[in-house]
């Protein structure tokens, strides 16, 4: 796949100054890394002592050694002379590893989807899970959940982070092999992380399931890509750091913060899957939720937003509405926002004042989210009869409604009164939809939809019509989604929660489920048609690449030198 | 009987006190940062940095 010209640009033709051709520190070093590694998985897969782990370590050498002809094989294609920061005076912007995760967002992203109409599915038909393990709903959850946030939303970050520290810092983006290590690290995480999941492999931690082999090496590749992104900001030639950045930046270090926290474990063996939490009890739960909930703060909120301040303001081409506002949006959303996870404990043996500080940092954080949520919308101002003619830019407007929509919601669910019929319940699940299908699916959509002419230098989407079923398939299915939800959430909280006259509960649990089906089958429904609409913007991007009129004015790299 | 106010004690209670204080003086000079009349025009320009790139 790495091979082709899709991902690479053709630098050969350019007149090279003649210098001899020598390996880089870099990749001398790393192809060694990667042999090594090769030949100590090759160990760890001989002497595992399960299955899964075997398989793991055999496909981690398979990986290793391609990633070591990667490099050599790369090396002898390049010129002598690496990419120069500049041509011409201009940026000679690294466009490859977004092309790369651009791609995979859209491979991740259909397949996230699709399992999640399959789960939603099981739900409503439990007889599909067809009484094997490994397509059973435990197993699948977490690859649905993981393959959208992670690899689909994760992918749409590192593509747009990438592209955005670029241009606005108008530098290049630091690092030769860095950046390819990053987004195929990246992606193979999400590979390991997935099988796992398929073959039992879990610690059992909500969004944080991958074993402490995977975790390793999420660690490795993320530090990495705070390297590259630090590395980029450090050279750059605008003197001011874009708010954007700031979000992406936040984003990254914490999400680091948050990995570190929350898997500290200990393998059972070096050569097996399993290991143990260091935390215990209450403290685990504590630092669990601290994670999941900044999972939420940081990875789908900070990050997303990143995207809200870049994107809407180029597709509008308005500036941002108040620089200001977003400084103390920024600030305000990061001095919160850590302090929130508590609310997923309530009414657990979490202390009291806990619960209590989680709420009311909870309700707080609804100033920053609607400042950034108004700052988003003000952005249209003079802008507005853009939402009727471009489909993109209407998508990313409404990913800012559902923004603030569903961080209306959260706040308000994380009362502990209103939580105490809230919680467990299909309401939560609703409540994160739509957040995720609202906000981060159609900010992402949107971002995606400006990204790839850009980066594949065209002038424009294949077409502006598929961009517009999309967006009304996608809505109506996030509104069948989350209505459905609602009602289903609170039919069953309050059927939890009735007794008779006697002080009896009224219903058995079953009647619970029973009375949810006709609900799950109409969330099935909106998860089907928001699959629809990522299929036919899957077209419409690989139209956009295959077919789109090229943009006249040529790229910097590929400027006859004069 | 132990003691219940040790130095230990009052230090690493000051310690986790001080910081909430510290934290508000922190961001209220943010809002002072982001508010200062001086600093309008470098953020009116800031503002439309993605406009402007080449």
């Amino acid at each position: 796949m790495l091979s082709g010209g899709v991902f690479f640009q053709r630098e050969s033709a350019m007149p090279q100054p003649s210098i001899s051709k020598t390996m880089t520190t870099g990749e001398s070093g790393l192809a060694l890394i990667f042999a090594v590694t090769a030949f100590l998985c090759l160990i760890a897969s001989a002497k595992a002592v399960d299955a899964p782990f075997a398989f793991h370590a055999g496909l981690s050498a398979a990986a290793s050694l391609a990633a070591m002809f990667f490099i050599v094989n790369r090396y002898y294609d390049r010129p002598a002379a690496l990419p120069p920061a500049e041509i011409n005076g201009r940026p000679n912007y690294n466009m490859g590893p977004i092309k790369f995760t651009a791609v995979m967002a859209m491979v991740w992203g259909i397949a996230g989807f699709l399992v999640g109409l399959i789960i939603a599915s099981q739900l409503a038909w439990p007889a599909l899970n067809f009484d094997l393990q490994w397509i059973q709903f435990g197993r699948l959850r977490p690859l649905h959940t993981s393959a959208v946030i992670f690899a689909f939303g994760g992918n749409v970050l590192i593509a747009t982070s990438f592209y955005v520290v670029q241009k606005s810092c108008r530098a290049r983006l630091a690092g030769d092999l860095a950046p390819w290590f990053v987004v195929l690290g990246y992606n193979y995480f999400i590979l390991i992380a997935g099988t796992g999941y398929l073959l039992g492999v879990t610690q059992s931690k909500e969004y944080a399931e991958p074993e402490w082999y995977a975790d390793l090496w999420l660690t490795i590749v993320w530090v990495t890509y705070l390297l590259v992104f630090l590395g980029t900001i450090l050279k750059r030639r605008e003197p001011h750091i874009f708010v954007a950045n700031w979000f992406y930046l936040a984003f990254i270090v914490t999400i680091a913060v948050l990995h570190l926290g929350n898997n500290p474990a200990l393998p059972v063996s070096f050569f097996g899957s399993k290991s143990y939490i260091a935390w215990g009890g209450i403290q685990d739960a504590m630092f669990q939720w601290w994670y999941g909930h900044n999972a939420v703060g940081f990875f789908l909120t900070a990050g997303f937003l990143a995207i809200m301040y870049y994107f809407i303001p180029k597709r509008a081409e308005r500036p941002v509405y108040s620089y200001r506002l977003s400084i103390i949006h920024f600030w305000a959303l990061i001095f919160l926002y850590i302090w929130a996870g508590p609310h997923h404990l309530h009414y657990t043996a979490l202390p009291d004042w806990t619960q209590t500080l989680g709420m009311t940092f909870s309700i707080m954080l609804w100033m920053p989210s609607w400042g950034g949520m108004i700052n988003g919308l003000m952005t249209l101002s003079g802008a507005w009869d853009k939402l009727r003619t471009d489909p993109v830019l209407r998508m990313l407007v409404v990913s800012v409604a559902f923004y603030g929509m569903s961080t209306f919601e959260g706040p308000m669910m994380s009362i502990k009164v209103v939580n105490s019929l809230s919680h467990y319940t299909d309401w939560t699940i609703g409540h994160v939809h739509s957040g995720a299908l609202g906000w981060v699916g159609f900010v992402s959509f949107g971002a995606l939809y400006c990204l790839v002419p850009w980066v594949w230098n065209r002038k424009g989407l294949y077409s502006l019509k598929l961009v517009n079923w999309h967006f009304w398939i996608a809505t109506l299915g996030i509104v069948l989604y989350i209505s459905a939800m609602w009602v289903s959430g609170i039919l069953q909280g309050l059927m939890w929660r009735a007794y008779t006259s006697l002080g009896f509960l009224e219903y058995s649990f079953i009647e619970t489920v029973e009375a949810m089906h006709p609900f799950y089958v109409i969330r099935a429904a909106g998860g089907a048609l928001f699959l629809i609409g990522a299929l036919i913007m899957a077209y419409n991007l690989w139209m956009t690449v295959r077919v789109g009129e090229q943009e006249v004015q040529m790229p910097a790299a590929l400027q006859p030198a004069e | 009987m132990k003691a219940i106010l040790t130095l230990d004690n009052l230090a690493s209670g000051l310690v986790t006190t001080i910081w909430t204080p510290v934290f508000v003086a922190i961001f209220l000079a943010i809002i002072a940062y982001a508010f200062w009349p001086r600093n309008k025009a470098a953020f009116d320009e800031a503002a439309s940095l993605p406009l402007r790139e080449e």
